[in-house]
């Protein structure tokens, strides 16, 4: 590889910027130069040309910038990124147990506002993990992955609404029902490859919420369904009155909402969990390995008397049965659902999630969301900016570390010891 | 039969506007194998560009309404390649090669920052303008029943035919469209042969951004509302028919493109216009379970 071309202030990159900087304005100069305001008499247009050249001028000194930082990194190249995976595995060791003991603590750690957004983390990291079977281990692109999702939380409203059961009892209903839409909808699309899957099960995801959104004697429509029961303890509900059924009541304490928002806490740490317990097991099983062995090259499967069908169809069912039990208790914190919780975006976030951790990885998905989901809280106060951003960050990850933050394949299975190596080295070019 | 006449007409509407836009994708996917999600959004900002465009020409007081959209039309048009070709340079050059989900990821985030681009520069509410191509010629009268062509459509059908007339003859008649089709069918060959790759496929993003800003206006005008989000909708439509079509096949995107437009105004005239997407998406699952390559698409022979 050859070293890069030292920086200079030269003609070379002067004018380099100069064109990102002509390309800009042409870009801004209509969308950001001229804002169309509504008036009585129809449309007239605002001229903004300080927006405009402030933002031509950003776009010219980043662009500098860039340039200077290029050169001075060396170029990542196949050395870099295995001695990367390396120091990435060391550090694994002790990334895990330490990420898991700080979620352990959490609650005792941060006030109120602080366990609402490990609670939402949390979700994301078991969607992820859910998404991650389907996508990471068995490679089958799902776009409509919070079609499920939408399927758990609902199945719970309805059957507590309808049925009064409570959460406990239709978790794994929820779950299970969850699993048969995705068995369903795994079905119809064995034949699919790639990319053709891809706009299937978003498709699927459409349909489901249309329907949701449209079947308004059922679900309620755009109104969503309210009041869904929130879970007990063994039964000990979290209220205030203090009586012997509640949790305050029965352990003598003084009754504080933070016991309920820590305890739904912990209940999505146990479902998540779960999730990443019942995935490492299955990675050892023969089943796992298939998922794994179908990613890489679907013909030398078949001809390898692998069951094709019935290894997507179990990766089908049980990423969506976890996404299911992730809805059942999306539906139990918010207490109120609706149909606009359970857009494209979520998928498409769900997924984004899954792929910046490094494919397959499941410590690099549980940081992918923590970075992500985080990242969207903290900038929570820039508002419409704070998309703009988000968006910038995917692309700039995706640009900068293709195979995600995690970038590095144990094998399941291996003589002797197992080693780490980098992505790079696996042949899943094609996912 | 009026009524399936006057349907047929509005659904033949729609559908050019959703091949224009499919278009884009089928060609990007044929070339590279890649969604490009983030082409309903250039759609949406040509959408805007249009708007702007037609704005500002009627503020400097051009009144001639051919004259007015020709140029919002080459505006619109070529800011909107521009974006194309960003996005293409930003997002999807540096990670060619890398492995399939990079590049999709990559475009949903693209697809994100354009929306929320259009969201922040131009406001969240929705955009109205005024009809400009009022009126319409009576096709027939039965039963007391109207059937109707309005300018509009018209304007549409014909642009449209006009626009992919001189696609289909950039693709098969000149030099960069053999490229194209070189580079479709082998990439790796075709740089051998002294093919620019980077280059052609840095044109091919600009045609496809340039068609769909051109649907962009087509829309702006047919509907007269525009909002940021209109891409997204416009670009699940428009690549379901690509899809439908066979991706890859551009006569393919062109008559998936009518199907969902027909699809969709038949079922919201006949049955509910909620269910139109769903009933759009299910015929989509029904073709590909028969045939899974799509109406037009090649069947994929993998070597082993």
């Amino acid at each position: 590889m050859t070293p890069a071309p030292r920086f200079s202030l030269g003609g070379g990159a002067l004018k380099d910027a100069g064109l990102s900087a002509l390309v800009a304005l042409g870009l801004f100069g209509a969308m950001l130069g001229l804002q169309t305001e509504a008036a009585p008499g129809g449309l007239f247009l605002v001229p903004r040309p300080g927006l405009l050249a402030a933002a031509v001028l950003a776009v010219f000194v980043g662009r500098l910038a860039w340039l200077a930082l290029l050169s001075r990194r060396p170029a990542v190249g196949y050395v870099a990124n295995r001695r990367l995976a390396e120091g990435l595995r060391r550090s694994g060791r002790y990334v895990a147990p330490a990420l898991l003991a700080f979620a352990v603590l959490l609650p005792l750690l941060v006030g109120r506002y602080g366990i609402d957004v490990g609670i939402l983390v949390l979700t994301y990291v078991m969607l992820g993990w859910g998404l991650n079977i389907v996508v990471g281990l068995a490679g089958l692109l799902d776009l409509g992955y919070v079609a499920f999702y939408a399927v758990g939380a609902y199945s719970y409203a309805l059957l507590a609404q309808t049925f009064g059961l409570g959460f406990w009892t239709c978790l794994p209903l929820a779950g299970i029902l969850a699993a048969l839409w995705g068995v369903l909808l795994g079905f119809p699309v064995l034949r699919l490859r790639g990319d053709y899957l891809a706009i299937v099960t978003l498709a699927f995801g459409e349909i489901i919420r249309v329907v949701l959104l449209n079947s308004a004697s059922i679900t309620g429509g755009p109104n969503g369904i309210s009041g869904i029961p929130r879970p007990t303890l063994f039964g000990l509900r979290f209220s205030a009155d203090g009586g012997p059924g509640t949790f305050s009541g029965f352990f003598g304490l003084e009754y504080s909402q933070t016991h309920r928002v820590a305890f739904l806490y912990y209940v999505i740490l146990g479902l998540a969990l779960l999730t990443n317990w019942v995935t490492l097991r299955l990675r050892r099983v023969a089943l796992g390995r298939a998922w794994e062995a179908l990613r890489e090259d679907e013909v030398a499967c078949r001809s390898l008397g692998i069951n094709v069908t019935v290894t997507k169809l179990t990766a089908f069912a049980i990423g969506a049965g976890f996404g299911g039990l992730a809805g059942a208790f999306f539906a139990t914190r918010a207490a109120f659902i609706s149909p606009e919780s359970f857009t494209f975006f979520e998928s498409a976030i769900v997924l984004a999630i899954v792929v910046l951790g490094g494919l397959g990885s499941q410590l690099g998905v549980a940081l992918a969301a923590l970075v992500m989901i985080g990242g969207l809280e903290a900038f929570r106060d820039l508002q419409d900016y704070r998309l703009l951003i988000f968006g910038s960050a995917m692309v700039l990850t995706m640009v900068l570390r293709p195979r995600g933050l995690v970038s590095g394949r144990t094998p399941s299975v291996a003589l002797g010891t197992r080693r780490e190596i980098s992505a790079e080295l696996v042949a899943e070019g094609r996912g | 039969m009026a009524y399936a006449l006057q349907q047929l007409i509005n659904g033949v509407t729609l559908g050019m506007i959703y091949g224009l836009i499919a278009v884009g994708y089928t060609m990007v996917y044929g070339i590279i194998g890649m969604i490009n999600f983030a082409h309903g959004d250039v759609f949406m900002i040509g959408a805007f560009l249009s708007l702007i465009a037609l704005t500002a020409l009627s503020g400097l007081g051009i009144t001639s309404v051919p004259l007015a959209l020709a140029l919002t039309l080459v505006f619109a048009a070529g800011i909107a390649s521009l974006y194309g070709w960003t996005v293409e340079r930003l997002a999807y050059r540096p990670l060619r090669g890398s492995f399939r989900l990079a590049p999709l990821i990559s475009a949903i985030g693209m697809s994100i920052v354009l929306q929320a681009f259009a969201q922040i520069s131009q406001g969240a509410r929705v955009k109205v303008i005024a009809p400009q191509i009022p009126g319409g010629v009576q096709i027939m009268n039965m039963d007391g029943f109207a059937v109707q062509m309005t300018w509009m459509q018209m304007v549409i059908i014909i642009t449209t035919l006009i626009v992919l007339g001189i696609f289909t003859w950039l693709v098969t008649a000149t030099p960069l469209g053999r490229s194209m089709r070189a580079c479709e069918q082998d990439r790796k060959m075709a740089g051998l042969l002294g093919i620019d790759t980077d280059r052609t496929i840095s044109l091919t993003f600009v045609i496809g951004a340039a068609l769909a800003a051109v649907a962009g206006l087509l829309f702006l005008l047919y509907y007269g509302v525009i909002d940021f989000f209109i891409g997204f909708i416009a670009g699940v439509k428009a690549f379901t028919a690509a899809v439908l079509g066979g991706i890859g096949s551009l006569p393919g995107a062109v008559l998936g493109g009518l199907a969902i437009g027909l699809i969709e105004t038949f079922w919201s005239a006949y049955f509910s216009v909620q269910y139109k997407d769903v009933a759009a998406f299910s015929v989509l699952i029904i073709v590909l379970i028969f045939m899974p390559t799509g109406l037009l698409g090649r069947a994929d022979v993998e070597k082993v």
